[in-house]
């Protein structure tokens, strides 16, 4: 459907390792930034000083996580599973919402307001009512607070992409005398697949977000957003800071999964990349 | 019997109370090249998307190889290509070509072996692998003509087809898509406001004017086929051109009168 006229390539084959190559290379200033900020953040503290309460020296986390690394990631992987259970119910959700309104319009009216709402519930104010009505010690009241999160940019985006589709595409189906069905099928939905995962990869990070948001107001022991906020407590700041780390590895490593799926979905497609 | 037959056809949207179509009466023989040419809000691809019951008619009839134009389109008697190639880019070249071939329901064997064949029709031969947005803008249009020409119906519908073409690349494709109709045996309705390419291209040109839309002229081309570049250059070429310009000219001066 580009209309843009672009010069004729053949498709690359058997150039894999190349591209694998040049992806590497891509990641060498990323790479460059990263040590930089560790460097100058290790020196910094040695030379102003500045208490660990404040920051501890990376050097200092990186041989706290090692040292409690069981703890740590068994507690990730915990956060993790209910980060996960939240966002498959809150993307669920989303999608068959987004469904719903794209198909039925009346219906669709009568459910937008509150999709609407539900985007604007402040989520620490939301967390201490989950653990109420599921308890605290469970993952069912993080699940609840990741699927909020979750729930309103998958039915926006899939919303969006399920009526971006072209008149011409719809009038050239009709021509076909196709239905509604296959309407959908080979041109709403397709349409509709690269919203719906910049989407799902957006839910990725909120939901764990919202699961370790959650735990802050009490969860099971062994859950890494509970772990971070009493070694906090306690003033043991490098595992504190060692937790946080293994929160965001969990996080990004999720969105990479996601990311992964997505270019599976859309191979072909003109641009997956960012 | 004819292909299209139009009666007293008349087109008014309610939104704005346009009549975009009034008395249209036309009818197209098998293995015509009819185009339908004009100024801009004319109707012309109104009148398309009606043969194609794309868009009802408020008044009137249009039939269709002697159906009614519904019962038409439900059987699959048309092929139609935009102005926009409309390819699915998540489809590769032979998948767009195979679309209408998988909503007939045909196997897997004879869909393949029916989309090299149409491929190799429109020049294309090795571009199925290849993704629409690999392709330049004249060989995506090539790819939708193969795909409205690929279950072989009788009548092939084109709105402004090459529009969005620089002029190289058009003529070019004039050329091929002649070849391609010759080829094929379909006949061709097209909606153009070229007036070179109306008259290099078809067997009858109607001059449709603008509000109401209705056709003003119809100006046989009797230039002999098969057309080459040549033929634009030939004294008879440049007449008709002149003639279907004053046809036009004559249809919008009826306009400014009637205003």
């Amino acid at each position: 459907m580009s209309a843009q006229p672009v010069a004729v390539q053949p498709i690359p084959r058997g150039a894999l390792s190349r591209r694998v190559g040049g992806r590497a290379l891509d990641w060498v200033p990323a790479l460059v930034v990263l040590v930089l900020v560790l460097v100058i953040w290790e020196e910094s503290i040695a030379i102003f000083d500045i208490k660990r309460f404040l920051a501890p020296q990376p050097s200092a986390i990186a041989a706290n996580f090692w040292d409690n690394r069981g703890e740590l990631l068994h507690g990730g992987w915990f956060t993790f599973q209910e980060a996960f259970g939240g966002w498959l119910i809150g993307c669920g959700l989303g999608l068959l919402t987004a469904l719903v309104l794209a198909r039925w319009r009346r219906l669709g009216r009568a459910l937008m307001p509150y999709s609407i709402a539900a985007s604007a519930i402040p989520i620490i104010a939301f967390a201490p009512i989950t653990n109420a009505w599921f308890g605290p010690f469970g993952k069912t009241s993080k699940m609840a607070i990741a699927a909020v999160l979750c729930f309103f940019p998958v039915f926006v985006n899939t919303v969006r992409g399920l009526t971006s589709v072209r008149p011409s595409s719809i009038e050239l189906m009709r021509s076909y005398a196709a239905g509604e069905i296959d309407i959908f099928r080979r041109v709403r939905f397709p349409t509709a697949l690269p919203f719906i995962f910049t989407a799902l990869k957006i839910a990725t990070v909120l939901s764990m977000i919202g699961a370790i948001v959650g735990e802050y107001f009490g969860g099971a022991p062994e859950a890494l957003g509970v772990l971070i906020n009493s070694r906090n407590a306690t003033f043991d700041f490098e595992e504190a800071w060692a937790g946080i780390g293994v929160a965001c590895a969990f996080g990004i490593a999720f969105y990479l999964a996601v990311a992964a799926l997505e270019r599976l979905a859309l191979r072909g497609a003109p641009s997956t990349e960012e | 019997m004819s292909v299209v037959e139009i009666q007293k056809l008349t087109k008014r949207f309610e939104r704005g109370d346009v009549v975009a179509l009034q008395d249209i009466d036309l009818a197209i023989e098998p293995g015509e090249f009819v185009s339908l040419i004009g100024p801009s809000g004319c109707g012309k691809s109104t009148l398309l998307r009606v043969i194609g019951d794309l868009i009802p008619p408020t008044s009137g009839t249009v039939t269709v190889n002697g159906k009614p134009a519904p019962r038409a389109r439900a059987d699959h008697d048309y092929g139609i290509v935009f102005q926009d190639s409309v390819l699915f880019d998540w489809r590769t070249v032979a998948k767009n070509v195979a679309l209408p071939l998988e909503m007939l329901g045909w196997d897997r064997g004879k869909r393949k072996a029916r989309v090299d064949e149409m491929l190799g029709l429109v020049e294309l031969d090795g571009f199925g692998d290849h993704h629409p947005w690999q392709l330049s803008g004249g060989m995506q249009m090539r790819v939708a003509i193969a795909r409205a020409l690929a279950f072989e119906p009788a009548l092939l519908l084109m709105d402004e087809p090459f529009g969005a073409l620089d002029e190289m690349t058009r003529e070019r494709l004039n050329g091929e898509l002649l070849r391609i109709w010759d080829a094929s045996e379909s006949t061709v309705v097209f909606v153009t406001h070229s007036i070179a390419e109306a008259v290099f291209l078809s067997t009858r040109v109607a001059v449709m004017s603008a509000r109401p839309g209705r056709i003003a002229d119809i100006v046989d081309i009797d230039l002999p086929y098969p057309r080459a570049a040549q033929t634009r250059e030939e004294a008879r070429y440049f007449e008709l051109v002149t003639r279907v310009r004053e046809a036009l000219h004559l249809g919008s001066d009826l306009d400014a009168v009637a205003q």
